[in-house]
């Protein structure tokens, strides 16, 4: 193979894999959903049903078809948009969704927006006088958050901010969102704690990308020159360590569909991510399968993007 | 080819950048002690704890609900007003205990498969790797979300997910630290010698990666921690009226807004557990981190 293809080869290969995943997920998002005792029809109906009910439920929700036949028109639904119906209320699906994707979203993007200069700064800070005590301190702090659950930097952050210094509301929803203010004061606390969540670890892969490249020879050569420090890291480092930290950034990203699911339920924030609890809690199948391919979608395109990106930003590939 | 790809799930590659210790040997710094020591105070807790709670943990031993920390209880009451010192020495038993099971699975299968992959190449190995690199590709709390929905939860579901979730990753590790290991002059000799599979697993390549897989499976286990205290914090975890520590936290919330120390202790657990064996893994002998290298 010519070299010249090979980063390509990869990519390929890599979008392969993705693809892959999302068929997987899919059958297995499926076939669990498939694997609960006793029979939804039964279920639906309560224990008082009589067997011709149940057998007229079941044919009418296409039950008594093969499972492998069920998985391809849910499969076909999924991607024409039609999502079924919610075993518990009736309702859409799509409809039920599409309330809480928006404040789903809302709460992803302004935690990214927030997270990525702050994390960015600091982990190439960090990196940029590494060994002080500024590098320390950003380490033991990072090192603590990613070795407590989510639930417990939400936690502190309710403890912190609205029980002892009693700035913000503990819950989220139901809160006056009447004013610019108060919605502000809304938003603050979800935001604050996923944003303590991703930028621990992209400050920490920013710090180690721009530390791989600062141990470099044309680097070093740099120094030898009597560039600044400043100089050293920002105009030689930092432009070749745009790869890998890209990567980071991506990476760090794709945590904030774990760190929603948790975020969401402490906080009642009314996103897809409760909507799932919600629905794990009432076993609502449909909803269930739904929301979990929104969720690994949006993670797979993630990690996905960002591996792409290492690929493509690695001139050793080229 | 994967190999040189950058990992994607596990953010394991940034944590080995810290400055290394001076040159090989099997010294311990203070903090990798302070951490061990940890672990094993909490090791010990789960094996004998239970037997020295002053209080049955399910039983209500006080009217008020979300005491404070007193002489008679030293952690303060739960919601219900149940001892939380007794809560937690059982807790810590479902919490080591699930995790320490779920890594152990995962380490063992990964590992093995991965040697396997390694030694054996070809189809098996191309087509193991492009299937664990596929299931990489689901969040894993999710994952655990979604089994549960779907067969309940109990003490062996959730070890077994557990598992699941991070063998692969135990998988990617173990197989390109054998890959090395298997170009080397002794493994091609006891090839040639005609050795079998499971020998040049077990006796040639296993002995050389042991040090870093050990460690790996430090890092794996707090990510285990973490996801069952999720879990459980959502209570998808360990059933009531039994409570692992996340299960604690979960049940207690409502005394954030109090400060109650029922919400407080438990959380302090789990932050230290998984914190120390951050700390003793970071701070290995670089003789058992990197004896690969």
């Amino acid at each position: 193979m010519s070299p010249s293809l090979l980063p390509w080869f990869l990519v390929v290969q890599r979008l392969g894999i993705a693809l892959l995943t999302l068929v997987i997920v899919s059958f297995a998002v499926f076939f669990a959903t498939e694997l609960l005792p006793g029979d939804v029809a039964e279920i639906l109906l309560g224990q008082a049903a009589t067997p011709e009910a149940v057998a007229g439920l079941r044919a009418a929700m296409g039950l008594d078809e093969p499972a492998l036949s069920r998985f391809v028109g849910w499969l076909v639904g999924l991607a024409q948009g039609d999502l079924g119906t919610s075993y518990v209320n009736n309702m859409e699906v799509v409809e039920l969704i599409a309330g809480r994707l928006g404040n789903s979203l809302r709460l992803a993007g302004v935690t990214t927006l927030l997270s990525v200069p702050v994390a960015l700064s600091l982990g190439i800070g960090a990196a940029m006088y590494r060994g002080s005590l500024f590098d320390r301190m950003v380490s033991v702090l990072t090192i603590s958050v990613i070795s407590v659950p989510e639930f417990m930097v939400a936690t502190l952050a309710v403890l912190i901010f609205a029980v002892w210094l009693d700035w913000l509301p503990a819950l989220s929803y139901g809160a006056d969102v009447s004013s610019i203010g108060a919605m502000l004061k809304a938003y603050a606390m979800p935001v604050i704690t996923l944003s303590c969540v991703i930028s621990a670890q992209m400050i920490r892969m920013t710090r180690a990308a721009v530390i791989e490249t600062l141990n470099t020879p044309y680097v070093e050569m740099a120094l030898l020159k009597g560039a600044s420090r400043r100089r050293m890291v920002l105009i030689h480092a930092l432009p070749n360590a745009l790869g890998p930290i890209a990567n980071a950034v991506a990476l760090s990203v794709s945590y904030l569909v774990g760190g929603v699911i948790i975020v969401e339920t402490i906080f009642n924030y009314p996103g897809v991510a409760k909507l799932m609890v919600d629905a794990v809690s009432t076993r609502d199948l449909p909803l269930i399968q739904s929301c979990a391919m929104i969720f690994c979608v949006s993670y797979l395109s993630l990690i996905t993007l960002a591996d792409l990106i290492a690929i493509l930003s690695n001139p050793r590939l080229r | 080819m994967m190999a040189d790809t950058p990992s994607s799930t596990t953010p394991k590659g940034t944590t080995r950048d810290r400055t290394a210790p001076k040159g090989p040997g099997w010294r311990f710094n203070w903090v990798g002690r302070i951490g061990l020591v940890i672990i094993l105070f909490w090791g010990l807790v789960a094996l004998v704890g239970p037997a020295f709670a002053p209080y049955p943990p399910g039983e209500i031993v006080d009217w008020d609900y979300f005491g404070p920390v007193t002489g008679k209880f030293w952690m303060g009451t739960d919601y219900l007003g149940r001892d939380i010192l007794s809560r937690i020495l059982m807790g810590a038993r479902y919490t080591v205990g699930i995790a320490l099971a779920g890594v152990t699975l995962a380490c063992s299968l990964g590992v093995i498969l991965g040697m396997m992959a390694a030694v054996a190449g070809g189809w098996f190995d191309m087509i193991l790797s492009r299937l664990l690199d596929a299931f990489n590709g689901i969040p894993s709390l999710l994952f655990g979300l979604v089994v549960v929905a779907a067969v309940g939860s109990s003490i062996p579901v959730l070890v077994l997910t557990l598992a699941a979730i991070y063998m692969p990753g135990s998988y990617r590790f173990a197989r390109a630290l054998a890959v090395n290991v298997n170009t080397m002059d002794f493994v091609t000799v006891a090839r040639a010698r005609g050795e079998s599979t499971p020998y040049l697993i077990l006796r040639e390549i296993l002995p050389n990666i042991l040090g870093p897989v050990l460690a790996d499976l430090g890092l794996r286990f707090v990510f285990i921690v973490l996801v069952l205290s999720g879990l459980s914090f959502l209570g998808l975890g360990v059933q009531p009226p039994n409570a692992d520590w996340g299960a604690l936290v979960r049940e207690n919330i409502e005394g954030l807004s109090l400060g109650a120390p029922a919400v407080i202790f438990p959380s302090i657990a789990i932050a230290s557990l998984t914190i120390s064996v951050n700390m003793f893994i970071d701070n290995l002998p670089s003789k058992i981190r990197d004896r690969s290298e």
